[in-house]
C-alpha cells in the first residue's frame, strides 16, 4: 500500500528525560523515526523535554520543541502547530501515557489529529490488565492466573485461592514502578500499598508466581495490510521473576526445539493480530522447562528497549520501519534497508550469538537493595556479539566497565559458601559472578541450577569457560591454549593474570603468533544475500570481511553503557563528532558497546564497530584499519581512560594530547599549572595515607571536600565537617595508599559556575556559561544550572573568560573542555577542568546555536575556530532563561539516599525555557516529573546549621499562604521569629508523626537537610525516602526550596491586608 | 578427531570431526535456519548433500523422539561451528553427535560456516568432500571433480511398499518422492484416509485406488531426473484435485509444459517470505529448494504464477488454469519453520469438497 498522501504534518512525542526503565534507546527509535519521516517527505513535529539527545536536534525534525511532556504544554503546542497526526507508539511509556491522555482530554478531536500506527483502542487492550486479559482468554491463549485488585483486602483474597507466591504489577508504570514478588503477608501489603500509589489508575495486577519458567520475548511487526513478522526472539537467561531489563539476554533463544520456537511465534503473531498493531510490538512469554506448557506474560505495543536491542542485534531497524508502517507503508514494499537488496519483509537469520548485560548503579548507591525482581533497576546495558556463546558473554562482561574482566568475582576467596548460595538463590546485579565463583569451587552446575533455576544449558558454558581458565594456567604462552581462549573470549587481562604476565605483552605474543580476530558482518541474513552495511563484530575465525578502504579514517571512541555519570550525553556529542568527520572528507570509524543508542546506528558512521571498549579490543581495530588517530573526548571517562594505553601502544590521540590530558586530570601537574597561569583554586592537597589526611584537613580548615583522583561523576565525594566524619569516611569510603590518593580540599561555599568552550591553541570559544542554582558542594550533574547567568556581574565574567581562555591555552587544549569554578565572596576559583565533552555540551549547542561537537571535531582535525567562522571569546548572550533540571530514579532504588551532594546521583535531565527565570524553572521541575500544587503544607525538617536560612524560605512560604509543619527544634526556631507552625511529631511517637503526615498527604512539599550519618534508620532518611515513595517533592537543598518557592510566588498573587508593606521578594542569588 | 572439509573450488577448512569416520562427498549446501537442525537432517530433500547451518550453535536441544521427517536421514554429512556438547531440553533424549555416530554420518565442526556460506554464494553450490586430515588434498580434489553425484535419489528415499495412514476423512493419495513426515501429519490432522505410494506409482494405479485427492510431496534431486513422476501427473490431472509441494510443485510444472532450472545456490531456510500475488500477502517460509520452475516457460502452458519469492521474484506458487490443481515451492508443513502457509492443507480440502459438490469438475478454485 503507498503511503498515506491525506496528511502532511506528524507530531512526534519523545519519551523526556533519562531514568531507569527508559533510557537512550528512545532517542535511538526517536531519531529514526523522525529521519524516517522527513524522508517520506511529511513535516515532523518533535516535542521532548530532554536536550540531551539527537532528536531534538533541530537537523532531525523539522520543528523541534524542547517543553515538558505534559497534557498542559504538549496540548499547546497542539493547537499552535495543528499537525494532521501524531505517532504515540515511539516515546516509550510516557509517550504512549501522554499520547492516551490527550486523546482522553478531547484535544485530537478538537484539532483533528489522527493517531497513527498502533490504534489507541489497541494500546488500551495491551495495556490495561483487565482488557488484556479478557483478550487472551477470547484468543485461547494462557495467562497466568490472576486478578486486578483496587486495594489489599483484595489482594489477600486472591492470595487465599492461589497462595503465595505472587507476582505484584501497578497498571501502567514505567518499568514495573513499585511491583515485586511477595512470598508472604507482609511483603503483600507493602507492596500492593506502594503499588496503588504508583498506579495513575489505581490498579495493581496480582499473578500466580510463574517464577523459574524460561522468558522468551519475540519482537515482531505488523503492518496495515496484515502481514506480520518476528524480527528477534530472545531468551533470558535468568528465568521468569527478574525484570527483563534486569535480565542477561541471549538473542536467537539458545535452548528452544523449533516446535518450541514456532509454537511461541505463532502465539506472538496471533497476539499482535488480535490487537491489530500496526508497528513494532514486544510480547514477553514465558515456558515451562518442563513441557509445553507457556503463559503470556506481557506485551508492549510499542518500541521499547528490547525493540532497540533487537535492532542492534539483528540489523534489523524496527523503529524506523514502524514509523514508515504508521504512514501506511507495508513490509513487503519497504526495503530492508541492511541488505539494500531485500524486502522488510523477512525474518533476519543470525549467524552470531548476541548476550545483552543490563548496567546496575549499584556502584554509586551502595546502600542499595541489589536484589533483582520485577522492578528494574538497570540504568543502561552493553550487548556484545560472537560466533560462540562464550565469547559473546566474556565480550559482554568485560564491555560492562565495572572491573570486571571475567566470569569472575574480584575479592572472591573471601565469600563463605552460605553467601555464595545466598547470592546465587536470590538473583542480584552480581549473580553471574557468584556462579562463576562457585563453579570454581567445584559446585555442581545441577546444585547450581537448582539454586537459580537457569538452563543448564548457559550453566554448562560457564563452567566450560571456568574449567578451561585451569587449561590457561597450566600452560603458559602455548599457542594452542591461548587460541582457544581467545575463541571462547577470554580477555587478554585475564590471559595475563593466569600466566603472571602483562596484558601489553600478551598482546603482542597474540600478534607475533597470529592470533587476533577477523571481523565479521551483521547482516539480518546469515550471509545468504551481499550486504554493503558497514556494521562488524570481531570473533577469533577465519575470513575477515571487513575491508579496509583507501580513504583516510578517524576512530572515535563511544562511552559505553548508559550510567550515572555518564549518560547520553556523551553519545550525543560522539555522534556529532562522526558527523563532522564526516564532513570533513574522512572515513568515520565508531566503537561502541552500547546497544540504546544512536552512536551504534549503523547509518551513522561508515563503519560501526560494536566491540568492547577495551585496550585489547580497540587496538585490533586500529591495527586493521590504520586510522589517522583516535578521537577519545567525546566518549566520556571511558574514552579518556584509554587514552595512556592507546599511546603506549603507538597510537595518535587526535585533539589535546595524552600529555596535556594527564595535565589537566592529575592533581599535581594541575595545580602546578594553575599556579604558573596564576589562576586559583580552593586550597587543597592529595593525601596518600590517612594520617596524612588528617593532617591537611586541620591545615586547610573544615569542612573539606573528599575524593578519591581520578573519578567519574563525583563517585565517593563527600563533604565532611570534622575529623570524626574524615576518619569514617577514610576507611569506610575510600582505599587510600599511594596508588590510590585521596584529595582534600576546601569546601567554599558559593556559588558554582560551568563553562563548556572550544580551543584551538589560539582561540578559545565559549558559548555560554552557567550558573548553577544549588551551591558549590552539590555535584554539577545534580544541580540546576540557568543559562545565561542570573546574578553575577560583567566583572566576575570577564573574570570568568579570562581564565577559561588562560586555561583552554595553558593547558594545552584542542577540542572540547569543560570547567567548573566557584564564585565565593567575589573571588573566582576554579574546581576542575576536565579536558572533553561534558554533560553540558548538549545544552548549551542547542540553546547558542554553537554546535560545539561539531566545531570541536574539526578543530581537531586541524580546522581552526576562525577558518569555521567563528570568534575567539564568549558568544553574545541569547535571549531568554534556559534552565537544565536534573531527574532522579530514586523510585525505583530502594534504601538509597536522595540527598543531594557532591557525589552524583541524577540518570537524566529535562530543560525548560521561558522568558523568565521563575517561568523557566515551572517548565523545568514540571518536566523533571515535579507536581507543583501552588497551595497546601510544606513539612520542614533541617539541620541546626541551616535553621536561620530556612527562616527566610517559611516566611516567604507562609505569605503565599502554605501552611508550614516541622518538627519540634525547626518549630521552635520558627516561632520565635512569629511564623505560625504545626508542631508535627518524631518518628516513633504514638500519635502520627512525620511519616504519617506524609503517607497521608497532607504535605505537598517536604524540605529535609541533612544531618550527618547516612545510615538508613536515621529518621531524615526515612523522611526521604517516604516522600519518595509518595511521590512528594522532596528538596534536599535550600537553594533548590528557594528556585521552587520562586516559582510558587511568581504563580501566586500576593494577599497582603492594606496597610501592610507588599514584601519584596528577595534575590534568589546573593 | 581433526577432520577437512575439501571443496571444489580447492578451499580447504580444517575442522574436528564427529559422528562417522567415512570419508563423504556430496553438494554443499547452506541452510539459515537458527531452529530446527534435527527436522533438516531428517528431510529426506537433503538426500546426497553435505548440510551447513549458518546459525553456530547446533545441537543445543539435544535430539528428541519427535521432531524426524523421516526414519532414516539421508543427509550425506553435517557441517557445524559448534556442536553442543551438552544438550539441555526436556525432550532431549542423545546429543547430536551421538546421533550422527549411530546413524553413521560423518560431521565436521569447528568450521567458520560464515566463510563457507559466503563462498557458496559466490561459487553457487559445489561439490564437497569431508575427510581425514591425513588424506591429501589434491587427491581428494581430483576425486571430487570425477565424482558425478547420482541423479537417483527419489529412489533412495521413496518408500518400496504402499501403505495407509487410515482416517475418515477424505482419501487422498500421497505421493512419496521423499516425503517429510509433516506431509503426513498435516493430511492426518485433517482427518485424511491417507495412501502413501512410492514414487514410480502410475497413473492408473492411483485412479484405482479411487482418491479424493492426490498429493505430491518434496524430494530431493533435479526434478527432470524423476520421469515417472512427470508422466504419472500428466495421467491424473484434471481427474483428481492434486497438490504439490516442492519436487511436487516442480514436477507438476514439468508435466503441465513448463520447464525448470537449476538454482544457484538454491533457497533453504526458515525466514523467506513468499508474496500471494491474488491476496497481496506476504507469508514466511520454510524453504529447501536447488531448483527452481523457469518464468519464461510458463507463458506457453495453462499454468497461472499465484506465488512468487519476494526477494528474488522467482516462482514459488502455481495453479492450473482448466484443472484443479495447485502446487507450492515452499513447504506449508513448515517442521521447521514458520507455520504461516498452513493454510494451504486446508484449501487442499476445500478444493476436494468443492469438487465434490462439484457442479463442475473442472472448475479452478481459487487459491
Amino acid at each position: 500500500m503507498p503511503k498515506r498522501t491525506d496528511i502532511n504534518s506528524i507530531l512526534v512525542i519523545g519519551s523526556g528525560p533519562i531514568v531507569i526503565g527508559q533510557a537512550a534507546e528512545f532517542d535511538y527509535a526517536g531519531t529514526q523515526a523522525c529521519i524516517a519521516l522527513k524522508e517520506e517527505g511529511y513535516k515532523v513535529i518533535l516535542v521532548n523535554s530532554n536536550p540531551a539527545t539527537i532528536m531534538t536536534d533541530t537537523e532531525i525534525a523539522d520543528v523541534v520543541y524542547i517543553e515538558p511532556l505534559t497534557l498542559e504544554f504538549v496540548s499547546r503546542i497542539i493547537r499552535k502547530e495543528r499537525p494532521d497526526a501524531i505517532v504515540p507508539t515511539l516515546g516509550g511509556q510516557t509517550g504512549l501515557n501522554l499520547a492516551v491522555e490527550l486523546a482522553k482530554s478531547g484535544v485530537l478531536d478538537e484539532c483533528g489529529v489522527e493517531i497513527l500506527g498502533t490504534k489507541l483502542s489497541a494500546i488500551e487492550q495491551a495495556e490495561d490488565r483487565d482488557l488484556f486479559r479478557s483478550l487472551m482468554n477470547e484468543l485461547g491463549e494462557p495467562v497466568p492466573e490472576s486478578e486486578i485488585v483496587h486495594n489489599v483486602e483484595e489482594s489477600l483474597q486472591f492470595v487465599q485461592t492461589v497462595g503465595y507466591p505472587v507476582i505484584v504489577r501497578p497498571a501502567f508504570t514505567l518499568g514495573g514502578t513499585g511491583g515485586g514478588i511477595c512470598h508472604n503477608e507482609e511483603e503483600l501489603i507493602e507492596t500492593v500499598q506502594s503499588g496503588l500509589k504508583y498506579s495513575p489508575v489505581t490498579q495493581c495486577l496480582l499473578e500466580k508466581s510463574i517464577a523459574g519458567f524460561k522468558e522468551i520475548e519475540y519482537e515482531v511487526m505488523r503492518d496495515s495490510n496484515d502481514n506480520a513478522i518476528v524480527v528477534c526472539n530472545m531468551e533470558n537467561i535468568d528465568p521468569v521473576g527478574v525484570h527483563t531489563g534486569d535480565s542477561i539476554v541471549v538473542a536467537p533463544s539458545q535452548t528452544l526445539s523449533d516446535r518450541e520456537y514456532q509454537m511461541l511465534r505463532n502465539t506472538s503473531l496471533k497476539i499482535i493480530r488480535a490487537l491489530g498493531i500496526e508497528g513494532g510490538c514486544n510480547v514477553q512469554l514465558a515456558l515451562d522447562p518442563y513441557s509445553f506448557q507457556y503463559y503470556i506474560i506481557e506485551v508492549n505495543p510499542r518500541v521499547s528497549r528490547s525493540s532497540a536491542l533487537a535492532s542492534k542485534a539483528t540489523g534489523y531497524p524496527i523503529a524506523k520501519l514502524a514509523a514508515k508502517i504508521a504512514v501506511g507503508l507495508t513490509l513487503d514494499e519497504m526495503m530492508n534497508p541492511i541488505t539494500g537488496k531485500t524486502y522488510a519483509s523477512f525474518e533476519p537469520a543470525l549467524d552470531y550469538i548476541v548476550t545483552k548485560i543490563p548496567r546496575w548503579p549499584f556502584d554509586k548507591f551502595d546502600s542499595a537493595k541489589r536484589n533483582l525482581g520485577t522492578q528494574m533497576k538497570a540504568t543502561g546495558e552493553v550487548m556484545a556479539i560472537g560466533r560462540t556463546f562464550e565469547e559473546s558473554l566474556l565480550k559482554a562482561i568485560r564491555s560492562l566497565e565495572a572491573g570486571v574482566y571475567h566470569l569472575a568475582l574480584n575479592d572472591g576467596a573471601e565469600i563463605e559458601n552460605d553467601l555464595l548460595e545466598k547470592r546465587i538463590r536470590n538473583a542480584g546485579d552480581e549473580r553471574l559472578f557468584y556462579i562463576g565463583e562457585a563453579l570454581g569451587r567445584g559446585y555442581s552446575i545441577d546444585t547450581i541450577h537448582e539454586w537459580s533455576q537457569i538452563d543448564l544449558f548457559f550453566l554448562h558454558k560457564m563452567e566450560k569457560i571456568v574449567k578451561f581458565e585451569k587449561v590457561i594456567r597450566e600452560n603458559h604462552f602455548d599457542i594452542e591454549v591461548g587460541r582457544k581462549a581467545k575463541e571462547m573470549g577470554f580477555s587478554d587481562k585475564t590471559l595475563a593474570e593466569a600466566w603472571n604476565s602483562t596484558e601489553l605483552m600478551v598482546y603482542q605474543w597474540r600478534k607475533e603468533n597470529g592470533i587476533i580476530p577477523v571481523y565479521k558482518m551483521v547482516d539480518t541474513c546469515a550471509a545468504e544475500f551481499e550486504s554493503e552495511t558497514p556494521y562488524y563484530y570481531g570473533s577469533y575465525e577465519e575470513e575477515n570481511e571487513s575491508i579496509v578502504t583507501e580513504k583516510k579514517s578517524v576512530v572515535v571512541l563511544g562511552s559505553g553503557p548508559i550510567r550515572i555519570g555518564q549518560g547520553i550525553e556523551f553519545d550525543y556529542s560522539t555522534v556529532h563528532a562522526v558527523w563532522a568527520i564526516k564532513e570533513a572528507g574522512y572515513e568515520a570509524i565508531i566503537i561502541n558497546s552500547n546497544p540504546e543508542t544512536v552512536s551504534t546506528d549503523f547509518s551513522i558512521s561508515d563503519k560501526l564497530y560494536f566491540e568492547p571498549l577495551t585496550i585489547e579490543d580497540v587496538m585490533h581495530i586500529i591495527d586493521l584499519e590504520q586510522p589517522e588517530g583516535v578521537v577519545v573526548q567525546f566518549g566520556g571517562q571511558t574514552a579518556i581512560n584509554l587514552a595512556s594505553k592507546l599511546v603506549e601502544r603507538g597510537v595518535r590521540i587526535l585533539g589535546t594530547s595524552l600529555e596535556n590530558i594527564d595535565g589537566a586530570e592529575d592533581r599535581d601537574k594541575f595545580e602546578h599549572a594553575l599556579s604558573q597561569l596564576n589562576i586559583p583554586q580552593p586550597k587543597g592537597k592529595t593525601a596518600l595515607s590517612v594520617e596524612e589526611a588528617v593532617k591537611i584537613a586541620a591545615s586547610i580548615g573544615y569542612p573539606v571536600l573528599v575524593r578519591p583522583s581520578y573519578v567519574l561523576g563525583g563517585r565517593a565525594m563527600e563533604i565532611v565537617y570534622h575529623e570524626e566524619e574524615l576518619l569514617h569516611y577514610m576507611k569506610n569510603a575510600v582505599k587510600i595508599n599511594p596508588e590510590h590518593p585521596v584529595l582534600i580540599d576546601r569546601y567554599l561555599t558559593g556559588k558554582e559556575i560551568e563553562i563548556d568552550a572550544i580551543s584551538d591553541g589560539k582561540s578559545v570559544l565559549i558559548p555560554g556559561i552557567m550558573e548553577h542554582i544549588e551551591r558549590a558542594g552539590v555535584h554539577s550533574g545534580d544541580s540546576i544550572a540557568v543559562y545565561p547567568t542570573q546574578s553575577i556581574t560583567a566583572e566576575i565574567k570577564e573574570k570568568l573568560v579570562d581564565y577559561t581562555e588562560r586555561l583552554a591555552k595553558g593547558l594545552g587544549i584542542i577540542g572540547l573542555l569543560n570547567i567548573q569554578y566557584v564564585v565565593s565572596k567575589g573571588e573566582v576559583f576554579v574546581i576542575e577542568v576536565n579536558p572533553r565533552s561534558s554533560r553540558t555540551v548538549p545544552f548549551l549547542s542547542k540553546i547558542t546555536k554553537v554546535p560545539m561537537a561539531k566545531i570541536a571535531t574539526k578543530v581537531i582535525l586541524g580546522q581552526s575556530i576562525e577558518e569555521q567562522g567563528y570568534e575567539s571569546g564568549l558568544v553574545p548572550e541569547k535571549s531568554g532563561v534556559y534552565v537544565k533540571v536534573p531527574v532522579f530514579s530514586f523510585a525505583k532504588l530502594r534504601r538509597v539516599d536522595i540527598t543531594l551532594g557532591p557525589e552524583m546521583k541524577s540518570t537524566g535531565e529535562v530543560m525548560g525555557k521561558d522568558t523568565t527565570l521563575e517561568k523557566a524553572l515551572y517548565k523545568g521541575l514540571v518536566a523533571s516529573g515535579m507536581k507543583i500544587q501552588p497551595f497546601g503544607t510544606v513539612l520542614m525538617t533541617v539541620a541546626d546549621k541551616d535553621k536561620e536560612e530556612s527562616l527566610q524560605l517559611a516566611k516567604r512560604f507562609a505569605a503565599i499562604g502554605f501552611r508550614i509543619m516541622a518538627t519540634s527544634g525547626t518549630a521552635e526556631a520558627l516561632k520565635s521569629v512569629g511564623i505560625p507552625v504545626q508542631v508535627v511529631d518524631k518518628i516513633g511517637t504514638k500519635g502520627p508523626d512525620l511519616l504519617d503526615v506524609i503517607r497521608n498527604g497532607d504535605a505537598q512539599f517536604v524540605i529535609n537537610t541533612l544531618t550527618k550519618g547516612k545510615q538508613p534508620a536515621r529518621d531524615g532518611f526515612r523522611i526521604r525516602r517516604e516522600s519518595v515513595e509518595n511521590g512528594i517533592p522532596c528538596l534536599t537543598s535550600l537553594d533548590t526550596a528557594e528556585a521552587m518557592l520562586r516559582v510558587l510566588e511568581s504563580m501566586t498573587f500576593s494577599a497582603e491586608p492594606m496597610g501592610e508593606q507588599t514584601p519584596v521578594r528577595e534575590a534568589v542569588f546573593q | 578427531m581433526k577432520r577437512q572439509l575439501i571443496l571444489e573450488d580447492g578451499s580447504v577448512l580444517l575442522g574436528e570431526g564427529f559422528g562417522s569416520e567415512k570419508e563423504t562427498i556430496g553438494e554443499v549446501v547452506f541452510n539459515t535456519g537458527m531452529t530446527g537442525y534435527q527436522e533438516i537432517l531428517s528431510d529426506p530433500s537433503y538426500c546426497g548433500q553435505i548440510v551447513t547451518l549458518t546459525y553456530p550453535l547446533i545441537g543445543n536441544y539435544g535430539i528428541n523422539r519427535d521432531d524426524f521427517e523421516s526414519i532414516t536421514p539421508a543427509i550425506s554429512g553435517f557441517i557445524v561451528k559448534e556442536i553442543a556438547d551438552f544438550p539441555s531440553n526436556w525432550r532431549n533424549e542423545i546429543s547430536l553427535s551421538e546421533f550422527f555416530k549411530s546413524k553413521d554420518i560423518p560431521g565436521i565442526a569447528g568450521i567458520d560456516t560464515r566463510k563457507l556460506t559466503r563462498i557458496i554464494r559466490k561459487y553457487g553450490t559445489l561439490k564437497g568432500a569431508i575427510c581425514s586430515v591425513d588424506e591429501d588434498v589434491q587427491g581428494v580434489l581430483e576425486r571430487l571433480r570425477e565424482t558425478t553425484l547420482g541423479n537417483d535419489q527419489v529412489k533412495q528415499v521413496s518408500t518400496k511398499n504402499a501403505y495407509p495412514s487410515p482416517g475418515r476423512g477424505k482419501r487422498v493419495v500421497l505421493v512419496d518422492f521423499g516425503m517429510k513426515h509433516g506431509i503426513l501429519r498435516e493430511l492426518n490432522n485433517r482427518d485424511c484416509d491417507v495412501l502413501v505410494v512410492p514414487y514410480n506409482v502410475t497413473a492408473e494405479e492411483i485412479l484405482r485406488l479411487s482418491p479424493d485427492g492426490v498429493m505430491l510431496s518434496n524430494g530431493p534431486g533435479d526434478p527432470k531426473d524423476v520421469t515417472e513422476g512427470i508422466e504419472m501427473i500428466q495421467g491424473i490431472l484434471g481427474k483428481v484435485p492434486l497438490f504439490g509441494i516442492c519436487l511436487g510443485h516442480q514436477l507438476f510444472a514439468l508435466a503441465c509444459g513448463a520447464n525448470t532450472e537449476k538454482m544457484k545456490f538454491g533457497h533453504r531456510g526458515s525466514n523467506h517470505p513468499v508474496k500471494d500475488l491474488l491476496t497481496g500477502k506476504v507469508a514466511l517460509t520454510s524453504q529447501n529448494h536447488g531448483y527452481a520452475v523457469e518464468e519464461a516457460s510458463i507463458e506457453t502452458t495453462r499454468l497461472e504464477v499465484t506465488h512468487i519469492a519476494l526477494n528474488d521474484s522467482s516462482i514459488e506458487g502455481l495453479k492450473h488454469k482448466d484443472f484443479p490443481a495447485f502446487t507450492v515451492q515452499y513447504h506449508p508443513e513448515a517442521s521447521p519453520g514458520p507455520e504461516d502457509a498452513n493454510y494451504l492443507f486446508d484449501q487442499f480440502m476445500s478444493l476436494i469438497e468443492s469438487e465434490e459438490s462439484g457442479a463442475n469438475k473442472c472448475q479452478s478454485v481459487q487459491i
